[in-house]
């Protein structure tokens, strides 16, 4: 009974985070468009921009191959398991043995493998742009995540997210320099994941700025949908990975209870939103960089990752 | 009983290889060479197997070949079961192949003996018990591979590649046997048993640890004496291609391990930073190489390179451990390196078999010739991807697996107490990495660019798939893959008796594990279940598609490329390898290849093409080998004088030789 | 609670050393300067932190000096300089900012070897914040060195300045009439710099040294 209870909780969070993901992204629209005086979308667009590409018709280049009309489900699976595996209003739950954090990296990973093979598979210069760039973005983007990864499990003696949770939480870690660090590295990390300003702009076509959005030009009907929804969810993740790991604190314990479930899911969308917040501030207030800067920028995170964690390395007194 | 079994294999094989001598050109003759050389390596793979899952303690056996008073000794340890069980699978594998891609050898008189004859020397490698049998066999070995180098000699590139291979081997075997000379000491003592019943003191062992980092290091393929690899590993037949470098490197890894954690005693902590560092800049050199080019063999030579070196980080952060009595960690840090062995081993082959494949249907290995290659050998591409998956580090497959406890071991670093260690490891790790994320893009380039996209030729428009042997080897390796990456624990768990022998210690037994997950040290610390990972994301894709399918439109219309509106019916619009690494040559390539791109365009109005070229600067090899060259040259020319002397000088130098070693015979007393 | 005030000291300490991290990864003119300010910002800070932890009231002199001379008025005139002598333009690094910063942990790692064996009697937090803010001046000098312009080599002597005065605030005891001196000697610097600016500017039209190297005298 109590496994099917576990079970129950755990297919609760793998709903919730569907759900939630395109509510972020509208959130992030919304402030956005009123911090430049517009009005902006309403809340729920992207649920209604999903539902009407689901409706839509797919049509596919002459070139594409079998490849391209499985990659949006994998894609899309892939990051929604990712993402479910974050803990967001409880730790501990069935499935937070497999929720490794490296594991999680490379689920990620796995992602963007195949976007960018959809992006050479039909044969367009575009497409070639938008793997060739999200490959040189991800060189060095990844290996600044699992710097950070490597902080926080050397401060938390694991690399399980539910471990360095509750570890954050508890009182011993303190205020220490590599976090502070790590932190940063990471945020700007996420940033260049999801597609951001100052990285690439979400919300352009032009050939120039693009990177993510020209991976998937040849995309239409249920396979954008799908494609769209899972960016939905991959900035979600990057956010819940953000709040679980620094702002541990309201997140619930797996076998506390109904209350306290419900008390951290409610903490979880209020962090939440702060995150969407903060985003849309730092979006409209810094313009995008060009692509050749982008290295810097994302060599900037592997540095402060790698000093963190170098810090942690030497400041163990043996 | 095991061990009889493997040498009479051994000798199967050689004996296969004499008959093909004469028998070459018979019209059977390379299905049943091939034939014969898949049935020896499969019975092989069973009794190493045996021997590694069920057998406990070494069995050792004497022939009376070879040096009169020292024989032939053969033992057969946990550490040789493993690694035949390497060898002779990526062997099966390769025959089972060849049996469908021999049929297109066009000199078949130069593949057929050597091929066998190339099985069984590795196999003697393996199985060698002193330093005479295991000099001989490596000698032969690295001689047969040579002869398979050479068999389309004609070919523009491939006589120079044989050239170097020979000399790098040749350097390589001499760095062995000084290394044994020095383990043998003044008593003389060649077999392994007396080896490893004495300690040599710390200057002896430090240099023995150099030389067997050059002479096994350099047939495995270490930067910087990595030069040979690429050009030789491309220029054979690609069976012999895939067993060069998924086979014959690892051959090259076990005699590090065996000089180096068996032979050789107790270790220096510096041992393990050294051979770490060596590791760390293989890793990145390889790929940013392997990232360069747009032949598909040469690439996926170098990216051996690369594989090579994260299996040198996991050994010197075992050799680090081990010098610091932290043997559970020695443990985990060997346990990756011996499994990304493993690993490797499988999906190079796979690779290599795929870009064989490739070749043959088309008759290219230039990735800018080809394209779309998907449509017209969907088989091939579907392993091929599997491995490209799988050498990236994707999960659920294994190459992620030994990522992963690679990973782990370096988070257990912080507990080694010396300094140098502390800043060398998160700077390791680092580069770990960031090759890791760069092999990634040099497998969608490698992969993208040769099967996606649109034919750039007539002749991958053409190409037609290959036949069933190869793909059943090709298929049989990706189920592999994916076995390894979803059950690793009882391969882990095959590899206790290994790291018992070496380093005392085993990683914790991961049989009864809910989910099959695999735990490097408890369970509080870490876990991973690729199995419960494979379900999970199998079920949401399941119940992805049962929603889609449920609720969308199913609606489906082909139309020519959206392009952002401006299709071009030119296949070569489309992006080439060159085109795909610019960013990361820019990033990259600027500082480490000093890479230049210059363009030069003709003036309005000329109607001369542009030309966009790329030069790039092969560090290394300007720096070590052409100085180097350059001086024996210089020595050569000079030493040349010597021929062209009078008898009266000839017989000044003899008179004068006696002279000097007379006068040092007097002092001497 | 005094883990809790070590520990935000630490965090003052490391904040300056992302800081100077940050100083390296500039590019324009007016961001360095504005970065700089920060700089200043974080010092004077970390030095009112420690005026309170260590209760030493003149430090919150130095603390106000720091922040109204070096975050307020050489900013401000390093603007107005910047727009006299009509700069805006970017900076070429000597040899990328990729490897720059490569160079800048490798400095970090140095000072930590340096320090950490060093102080091995004191505490693990006093010998951390030693070894920063020895960081702080070595990344100082590199952007003195790494840098072609000469307003950025200004820039990276009074970041250096910056680290010394975190190091002295660090340990027990600094006497304000030091600081004083301190800071004057800063604002003479800073007045002979600019009129040397001025009329290299007037002289040659450019404050590139590059440029400038050409009109020295002897070797070509």
């Amino acid at each position: 009974m109590a496994i099917a209870l576990d079970a129950a909780v755990q297919l609760v969070q793998l709903a919730l985070v569907l759900a939630l993901a395109p509510l972020l992204t509208g959130l992030v629209r919304r402030l956005k468009a009123h911090m430049l005086r517009r009005q902006g979308p309403p809340l729920a667009q992207p649920y209604r921009d999903l539902l009407r590409l689901l409706r839509k018709e797919v049509v596919l280049a002459h070139s594409a191959s079998w490849l391209f009309r499985v990659i949006p489900y994998l894609v899309f699976a892939t990051t929604w398991v990712a993402a479910a595996l974050v803990p967001t209003f409880a730790v501990g739950l069935v499935f937070s043995n497999a929720a490794d954090m490296i594991a999680i990296v490379a689920l990620l990973g796995s992602a963007r493998f195949l976007l960018a093979l959809a992006g050479l598979d039909v044969g367009t210069s575009f497409g070639g742009i938008g793997s060739s760039r999200e490959m040189m973005i991800a060189s060095l983007a990844e290996p600044a995540m699992l710097m950070v990864v490597f902080t926080l499990s050397l401060l938390a003696g694991s690399t399980q997210l539910s471990s360095i949770a509750a570890s954050m939480q508890g009182s011993d870690v303190g205020l220490r320099v590599s976090l502070a660090l790590a932190l940063v590295g990471l945020v700007m990390v996420a940033i260049a994941e999801n597609a951001r300003i100052p990285v690439d702009n979400p919300a352009t076509h032009l050939e120039l700025t693009m990177v993510h959005e020209a991976m998937i030009l040849e995309y239409s009907g249920r396979h954008l949908a799908l494609i769209e929804a899972a960016s939905h969810l991959k900035l979600l993740l990057y956010v819940s990975v953000i709040v679980c790991l620094f702002f541990p604190w309201g997140i619930a314990v797996s076998g506390q209870g109904l209350a306290a479930y419900l008390a951290g899911l409610a903490v979880y969308v209020l962090k939440l939103a702060a995150g969407g917040f903060l985003l849309a501030v730092f979006e409209t207030a810094i313009a995008k960089m060009r692509v050749f800067r982008v290295p810097d920028f994302l060599g900037a995170a592997l540095m402060l990752g790698f000093l963190a964690t170098l810090l942690l390395f030497v400041s163990r007194v043996t | 009983m095991a061990l009889e079994v493997l040498l009479w294999c051994a000798a199967a094989l050689l004996g296969t290889g004499v008959a093909a001598v004469a028998a070459a050109r018979h019209r059977i003759a390379s299905t049943s060479v091939y034939g014969v050389a898949l049935g020896a390596t499969v019975i092989a793979v069973l009794a190493a197997a045996w021997s590694l899952l069920v057998q406990h303690g070494p069995a050792g056996v004497r022939l009376p070949l070879g040096l009169p008073w020292l024989g032939a000794h053969f033992r057969l340890d946990a550490l040789t079961a493993f690694s035949l069980l390497v060898v002779n699978l990526g062997g099966a594998a390769a025959s089972l192949y060849a049996l469908g891609y021999g049929r297109h050898e066009e000199s078949p008189g130069r593949v057929l003996p050597f091929y066998p004859a190339f099985l069984a020397g590795m196999n003697l490698v393996v199985l060698a018990d002193d330093a005479f049998t295991f000099l001989f066999s490596w000698e032969f070995m690295s001689l047969v591979s040579w002869a398979l180098v050479m068999a389309h000699h004609r070919r523009s590139g491939n006589a120079a590649a044989g050239y170097i291979y020979l000399l790098m081997a040749s350097l390589g075997t001499l760095a062995l046997l000084l290394a044994f000379g020095l383990l043998a000491g003044a008593g003389g003592g060649y077999a392994f048993e007396a080896m490893r019943h004495t300690t040599p003191s710390a200057g002896v062992g430090g240099a023995v640890l150099a030389l067997a980092l050059i002479g096994a290091g350099s047939k495995a393929g270490i930067v910087p004496l990595h030069v040979w690899l690429p050009l030789a590993h491309p220029a054979a037949p690609s069976h012999v291609s895939a067993l060069m470098s998924g086979v014959m490197t690892k051959v090259a890894v076990y005699g590090f391990v065996r000089i180096v954690f068996d032979l050789l005693g107790p270790p220096q902590w510096w041992w393990g930073a050294l051979v770490t560092l060596v590791g760390g800049v293989t890793a990145v050199m390889g790929v940013l190489y392997a990232l360069m080019q747009h032949d598909l063999k040469r690439l996926l030579a170098y990216h051996t390179v690369e594989n090579i070196g994260i299996i040198f980080i996991g050994l010197g952060l075992a050799l680090a451990f081990q010098a610091n009595q932290l043997q559970a960690a020695a443990a985990l840090a060997l346990t990756a390196a011996l499994f990304h062995v493993f690993n490797h081993s499988l999906f190079k082959s796979l690779l290599f078999f795929g870009a064989g494949a490739v070749l043959t249907a088309t008759g290219e290995r230039d990735m800018e010739r080809l394209g779309g290659l998907i449509h017209r050998m969907p088989l091939t591409a579907f392993a091929f991807l599997v491995g490209s998956a799988a050498i990236s580090a994707l999960p659920p497959l294994n190459g992620f697996v030994s990522e992963w406890l690679t990973f782990q071991a370096i988070l257990l670093s912080p507990a080694l107490p010396q300094w140098l260690l502390k800043f060398l490891v998160p700077a390791i790790g680092a580069l770990l990495a960031l090759s890791a994320a760069l092999a990634a893009a040099c497998f969608v380039k490698a992969f993208g660019v040769t099967f996606l996209g649109r034919p750039r030729t007539p002749v991958a428009r053409d190409a037609v798939e290959t036949d069933r042997w190869s793909l059943a080897a090709m298929f049989a390796l990706a189920a592999l893959c994916l076995a390894a990456g979803i059950v690793p624990g009882q391969f882990l768990d095959a590899l206790a008796p290994v790291t018992q022998a070496l380093v005392g210690a085993h990683m914790p037994l991961q049989e009864e594990r809910a989910w099959l997950t695999i735990v490097p040290i408890a369970e509080s610390r870490s876990s991973y279940s690729g199995l419960l990972l494979f379900t999970i994301i199998a079920l949401a894709a399941w119940i992805t598609t049962w929603v889609i399918h449920r609720w969308a439109s199913a609606a489906t219309r082909r139309a020519p490329p959206w392009d952002c509106g401006f299709p071009d019916p030119s296949p070569l619009t489309q992006y080439t390898a060159g085109s795909f690494s610019q960013p990361i040559r820019r990033v990259f390539g600027s500082v480490v290849f000093r890479a230049r791109e210059t363009v030069e365009l003709p003036p309005p109005g000329d109607a001369r093409p542009a030309r966009f070229a790329v030069r790039l600067r092969d560090v290394p090899w300007d720096l070590l080998y052409v100085p180097v060259a350059r001086a024996v040259n210089f020595a050569a020319d000079h030493l040349d004088k010597v021929q062209f002397m009078t008898i009266r000088a000839y017989l000044t130098l003899v008179f004068g030789a006696l002279v000097v070693l007379l006068a040092v015979l007097a002092a001497w007393q | 609670m005094d883990q809790l005030a070590l520990d935000v000291a630490h965090l003052f300490a490391g904040g300056l050393v992302l800081v100077s991290f940050m100083l390296l990864y500039q590019d324009r003119l007016t961001g360095i300067v504005n970065n700089f300010a920060l700089h200043a910002l974080v010092v004077s800070l970390s030095v009112a932190w420690q005026a309170t932890i260590q209760h030493a009231p003149h430090l919150y002199i130095t603390a106000a000096i720091a922040l109204i001379v070096k975050a307020v008025v050489i900013p401000f005139a390093l603007h107005r300089i910047i727009v006299r002598l009509g700069i805006h333009r970017t900076i070429e690094p000597v040899v990328g900012i990729g490897l720059t910063m490569l160079a800048g942990i490798g400095l970090v790692a140095l000072s930590i070897m340096v320090m950490l064996p060093i102080t091995a009697a004191a505490g693990t937090l006093a010998r951390e914040d030693l070894a920063f803010a020895l960081s702080v001046v070595l990344l100082g000098l590199l952007m003195m060195i790494s840098r072609r312009n000469a307003v950025s080599q200004v820039i990276g002597f009074m970041s250096i300045e910056n680290g010394l005065i975190l190091a002295a605030t660090g340990a027990k005891g600094m006497p304000l009439v030091v600081e004083i001196s301190v800071a004057f000697s800063i604002l003479i610097a800073l007045i002979v710099i600019g009129v040397f600016l001025f009329r290299i500017r007037e002289r040659f039209d450019t404050v590139d040294i590059h440029a400038l190297h050409e009109h020295r005298g002897g070797r070509p």
